[in-house]
């Protein structure tokens, strides 16, 4: 307790400690509660493989999509001043906070089969979004987005623009600086945008099924199986939390542990 | 920005999202008032009987509608609520296993149709038309993906639809919003949704009837209006309002 700042108070140690046990306890308790013994067959299920494998195609293509959309938004926003920018924030960002199956009707009345894209796109070329692998992708990069852009227009405000201003005299043109001095700074806040993006894009539940659906090795990802298993089976149900619980974690610490590592802290 | 403090920022966004996205009735069982649990499909019927009751005993009258599965798990896990009623035997008995629940009364059936959106696109008459459209039908693992299954198995149909629905509402909705081209949905639900599609029977389809179950759970508060909830349901006024909304009798 050798501390120079001094002890660490005890009304930010408790309630921190309660947070914790707020986010551990519900995890414990499943795992706890699931059948154990059971757990090989579940994995071997053809269900579980084919969802799981979905979700992690779609949630890596739409975290893909989500760096080549967002991080120019994200350098818009941070670098750019113009009228209706604070507007323009707001607006990008209020998916995240529509109730999933909202953002899915948003999407359909957009790239619905009678949507306002959805009826020409149909008519051009034959393709619809709904009941597709690619309206996942679309639903995971719609509620994605937002965290992604904020991560990283977070990332570059905190990345200190008189290096830009330097590279410019250095005679760098704006694309340069960007790719030379903006990005490198921001990224490990870039990273950590397309891990929050890729981790929210793995959950989504709510606009998948309302605008997609639910169909095997198409549109059934692995909240879509663990859902529609519930109805019937709570034991295989358990189970499937649990692997997607077990592959969440494992990436993020290992993702964390490549590209996150925080000065001076490495875990 | 760090990693901590980019998720620090996500977890405020995500408990202000999760906040929006909850609103939260509580099944207080206040004095004079009945809580009744229903399955989704019962929802446009159980709040027109809801409505007599409260005319008739001066109660006030609180649902919980959701998945048949979800609702009978809840009463077996001691959820507060005087009438349990489930779209399966099977739910039902998950709450009857727990002994959380008195006699359990039939009190209605429904019968599988299909519907179309009401200009009917695809011109689906039967279910062989269903071959080679975008159709939807409910998930195996719920009550009306399990009666769908059967009726197709009957009719002998290969064809597989693009989506099955976690519930007969969904899937119902998938038509409604002209997603897809057809769907197979109880004969409630087609009467429920009115001008909003159009109806077609399936000959042989009364053969897997689904029945309407009711039961009076172990905590509920006031035996007789309880017992008063389920006469109605048995009563000719109730089966008369069960009759219009497109529900058969037992």
């Amino acid at each position: 307790m050798r501390d120079p700042l001094g002890r660490p108070p005890a009304l930010l140690m408790v309630p921190a400690a309660g947070a914790v046990l707020l986010l551990v306890v519900p995890l414990v308790a499943m795992v706890a509660a699931t059948d154990l013994p059971g757990l090989p067959a579940q994995l071997r299920s053809e269900p579980l493989r084919e969802a799981l494998w979905l979700s992690v195609l779609t949630s890596t293509v739409a975290v893909l999509f989500c760096l080549v959309l967002g991080l120019p938004l994200a350098w818009v926003l941070a670098r750019l001043e113009f009228r209706g920018r604070t507007l323009l924030r707001a607006l990008v960002t209020v998916p995240l906070v529509l109730p999933p199956v909202v953002a899915g009707v948003a999407l359909r009345t957009a790239f619905g089969r009678t949507g306002v894209i959805g009826e020409p796109l149909l008519e051009l070329t034959g393709f619809a979004f709904p009941f597709t692998t690619w309206g996942v992708v679309l639903a995971h990069v719609f509620v994605s987005l937002p965290f992604v852009v904020i991560s990283i227009e977070g990332a570059f405000r905190s990345a200190d623009p008189d290096y830009d201003a330097a590279a410019a005299t250095l005679g760098a043109s704006r694309w340069t600086s960007f790719r030379r001095v903006t990005v490198p700074l921001a990224l490990p806040g870039i990273a950590a945008g397309m891990i929050l993006g890729w981790a929210r894009s793995l959950g989504e539940f709510g606009a998948t099924i309302t605008f997609n659906g639910n169909y095997p090795g198409v549109t059934q990802t692995m909240p879509n199986l663990i859902y529609v298993t519930r109805q019937s089976d709570q034991d295989a149900a358990l189970a499937l939390s649990l692997v997607m619980l077990v592959v969440s974690v494992a990436v993020l610490l290992a993702l964390r542990d490549r590209w996150l590592g925080t000065p001076g802290a490495r875990t | 920005m760090t990693l901590r403090q980019a998720l620090s920022t996500a977890c405020a966004l995500t408990l202000l999202t999760s906040l929006v996205g909850c609103g939260g009735d509580d099944a207080e069982g206040e004095e004079g008032s009945l809580t009744v649990l229903a399955a989704a499909s019962l929802t446009d019927v159980y709040e027109a009987l809801g409505q007599t009751f409260e005319d008739e005993q001066g109660v006030e009258v609180d649902f919980s509608f959701g998945s048949s599965t979800d609702l009978a798990e809840q009463a077996a896990d001691g959820a507060p609520g005087d009438v349990l009623s489930t779209a399966d035997e099977t739910s039902m008995q998950i709450a009857e296993d727990a002994g959380v629940t008195g006699e359990v009364v039939t009190f209605a059936t429904n019968v599988l149709v299909i519907v179309t959106p009401p200009d009917n696109p695809a011109g689906i008459e039967t279910l062989d038309d269903l071959a080679d459209t975008t159709w939807v039908r409910c998930a195996d693992e719920v009550p009306c993906g399990r009666v769908a299954l059967g009726v197709l198995e009957a009719n002998a149909i290969t064809s597989e639809p693009v989506s099955l629905e976690e519930d007969v509402r969904a899937t119902l909705d998938k038509v409604i919003s002209g997603e897809a081209e057809a769907g197979l949905v109880y004969a409630s639900d087609a009467a429920a949704a009115g001008d909003d599609v159009t109806r077609i029977d399936i000959p042989g389809a009364e053969e897997q009837l689904t029945s309407y179950f009711a039961a009076p759970l172990e905590g509920t508060e006031d035996a007789g209006l309880t017992q008063a909830w389920l006469d109605l349901l048995t009563s000719e006024a109730g089966q008369h309002v069960l009759t219009d909304a497109g529900f058969g009798l037992p």
